[in-house]
């Protein structure tokens, strides 16, 4: 069953350009992206740093204006729902930030943080215990509830995030970078934490990382997006092992191997230069710029998702395994 | 809690939560106040200069706003070290036979209450204003701001003198004394709320664009609370060094004012009326008049700037 579904969405931002600020131009964050994510499944959105990641995040849980396509939630759209029905909506998605220290109010103890949401919403039952049962559910001590987040370590603030998340049982989480900030040892553990709510709450994950080794261990499906726009998506193993694009194939490349006798191997593709400005994207292929096997072509045409296998999408004119067959 | 107490089974309370008292012990900032005598000096001077101003009508010799207690025959006697001094007149007594010392304490009191009220008008207006603008930014915060550029551009005591003098001005003479203060506080007010407005409003755009700001937002928390609950317990640290060294500033306006004339009337003195009096007999020789109540001036505003300055050291996590 398809939880979310996202068609064509488009998050452009108008901006001020030149040195007075007297020319417009308008930041294509994300151009034309369609994602679905069903129930109880972690699809992992991959991609370097400004590629729009988490404006699409955003986009979904309304912090972000969306200038075209559709959100739609459980099968409800969600640009043209009413405002109440949208907050009841609302409801079912939270999120997890990448700071867990910018993420929760310093001045305020975490039980607080985690009854918040309760509080706005009018939990039915007493809300206390709630905190109580949901600071067990992520692994923290109850006795911890008065303290202040400067009190905890990064792990355990994390933990608290992920407690206000599930405090209204959420059907999706939008975890933004979950762990890129903690430390490695911590990370496991709190992946395993959310795998394991995965599997006890049946929670679906929008799971936003650069971090592909974090992703190979969390991700059923994966999404790799470049400057606003998805160019491969698929089932984790089949893109994790067999890359059709060119920038998926230099993403996975560039995964550190812990084994050293196979650290020089021939496969590396090294990228040149530096991700193109989303105010002014290259015509055709926005990958064209850096792509080791960029054509004249395709400069000319955009290239759309194609089938490459089963469940799996490329958008590359030359690496197209099924060229001339129908779109996806 | 008893009821702990009576119940051993219930093990999963939580530790009671320590009292406002032993957490402010247990403080940083009380922990820096033991660790600077300068600090402590200055609380317990202006301490000291606060309980004897409301305490006035309690501890002074005499009610100088009572004109029938006056009696002319006791004016212009010099401090009681002075040979010619007569009790109970410790600091002297001017023209009219008013006792300096109950002048001072009783003019201390207004200067005080005027100098804390037009503070705590600046600060809710400028608080408000500051979070709206730093909050929702866009045209709400250039109207505000462009507002407030607008005050700082003219002279801070020519706006007062403009207010003070419509007031007085447009007011019936029995009015005009009684609104004396509250026109005052108005006058100081206006052109000092915009300081607050803009050190509220950098912190609150600093502040809304923390994830914490966003995840109250995705809760759907109402945009007047996010700002209450959220956002202003965090831009308060910059806002009480500024608002104590306005304190001092404040009263400083005040007795200003009170000095050119415009501010309290001569029947219900504040240190600056005082003063303005006291002036005219300065080369008589009756130096008394107008020295202890620029003294007293003196040591309020100086025991306020020291405790600001102490607290703006305390509270910059960069000295700590």
């Amino acid at each position: 069953m398809t939880l979310l579904q996202i068609e064509d969405l488009k998050v452009h931002f108008p901006v001020r350009t030149g040195r007075f600020g007297g020319g417009k131009g308008t930041v294509r964050a994300v151009d034309g992206v369609s994602l679905s994510i069903d129930a109880r499944e972690t699809l992992a959105l991959v991609g370097e740093s400004g590629c729009g990641k988490s404006t699409l995040g955003n986009a979904v849980l309304g912090l972000a204006p969306v200038t075209a396509g559709t959100i739609q939630f459980d099968g409800q759209d969600l640009g043209t729902l009413s405002t109440a029905a949208r907050k009841r909506l609302w409801r079912d998605m939270q999120v997890v930030f990448q700071d867990p220290v910018s993420a929760l109010n310093p001045r305020r103890s975490i039980a607080s943080s985690i009854a918040e949401p309760l509080i706005i919403h009018g939990w039915s039952g007493s809300i206390p215990d709630r905190v109580t049962e949901l600071m067990e559910l992520v692994g923290l001590n109850a006795d911890q509830r008065t303290r202040r987040p400067q009190a905890l370590s990064g792990g355990q603030r994390q933990r608290v995030v992920i407690a206000r998340a599930l405090a209204l049982n959420p059907r999706l989480i939008i975890c933004d970078e979950p762990v890129s900030a903690l430390d490695v040892s911590i990370q496991s553990q709190i992946l395993n934490l959310l795998m394991r709510l995965q599997a006890e709450l049946d929670l679906s994950y929008l799971f936003i990382s650069h971090d592909l080794s974090v992703v190979r261990h969390i991700a059923d499906r994966v999404a790799v997006m470049y400057l606003g726009t998805v160019v491969e998506d698929g089932p984790a193993s089949a893109v994790f092992s067999d890359p059709v694009h060119p920038y998926t194939q230099a993403l996975m490349s560039a995964i550190p191997l812990p084994d050293p006798s196979r650290r020089d191997r021939g496969d590396r593709v090294l990228l040149q230069g530096d991700l193109p400005s989303p105010l002014d994207p290259p015509s055709g292929c926005p990958f064209r710029t850096r792509c080791p096997l960029a054509e004249p072509r395709c400069a000319e045409t955009r290239p759309a998702l194609t089938p490459q296998g089963p469940g799996h999408r490329a958008a590359c004119l030359v690496q197209d395994r099924n060229p001339g067959g129908p779109p996806a | 809690m008893e009821k702990t107490a009576s119940m051993p089974t219930d093990t999963t309370l939580p530790p009671p939560r320590p009292s406002r008292l032993s957490r402010l012990r247990e403080s940083d900032l009380w922990y820096s106040f033991r660790a600077h005598p300068s600090a402590i000096f200055a609380v317990a001077l202006l301490a000291l200069v606060a309980v004897t101003a409301f305490l006035a009508p309690l501890i002074a010799p005499q009610n100088p706003y009572d004109l029938a207690a006056l009696v002319l025959w006791n004016s212009e006697i010099p401090p009681i070290w002075d040979a010619a001094g007569q009790w109970p007149f410790v600091l002297g007594t001017d023209t009219q036979g008013r006792d300096v010392l109950s002048a001072v304490l009783y003019g201390s009191r207004i200067s005080l209450i005027i100098g804390f009220s037009s503070v705590m008008l600046a600060l809710v207006v400028g608080l408000t204003l500051g979070l709206i603008a730093g909050y929702f930014g866009g045209w709400i915060d250039n109207v505000i701001m462009r507002i407030g550029d607008v005050l700082l551009s003219m002279p801070f005591i020519l706006i007062a003198i403009l207010i003070t003098a419509i007031a007085s001005a447009s007011l019936p003479t029995g009015l005009k004394d009684v609104l004396a203060a509250p026109i005052l506080i108005f006058a100081i007010a206006v052109p000092s709320w915009v300081q607050y407005a803009r050190t509220v409003r950098a912190s609150a755009m600093v502040e809304a664009k923390k994830e914490y700001v966003q995840a109250a937002r995705l809760i759907r928390v109402k945009s007047w609370r996010i700002m209450l609950h959220h956002i202003l317990p965090n831009c308060l640290t910059p806002i009480m060094v500024a608002a104590t060294l306005n304190f001092g500033l404040a009263i400083l306006s005040e007795a200003t004012l009170s000095f050119l004339g415009v501010g309290m009337p001569p029947d219900q003195p504040s240190l600056g009326t005082l003063i303005r009096i006291g002036n005219q007999y300065l080369f008589s020789g009756l130096w008394w008049i107008v020295v202890f109540p620029s003294v007293q001036l003196c040591l309020i505003v100086l025991s306020v700037n020291m405790i600001g300055d102490w607290l703006r050291d305390a509270l910059n996590p960069k000295l700590r």
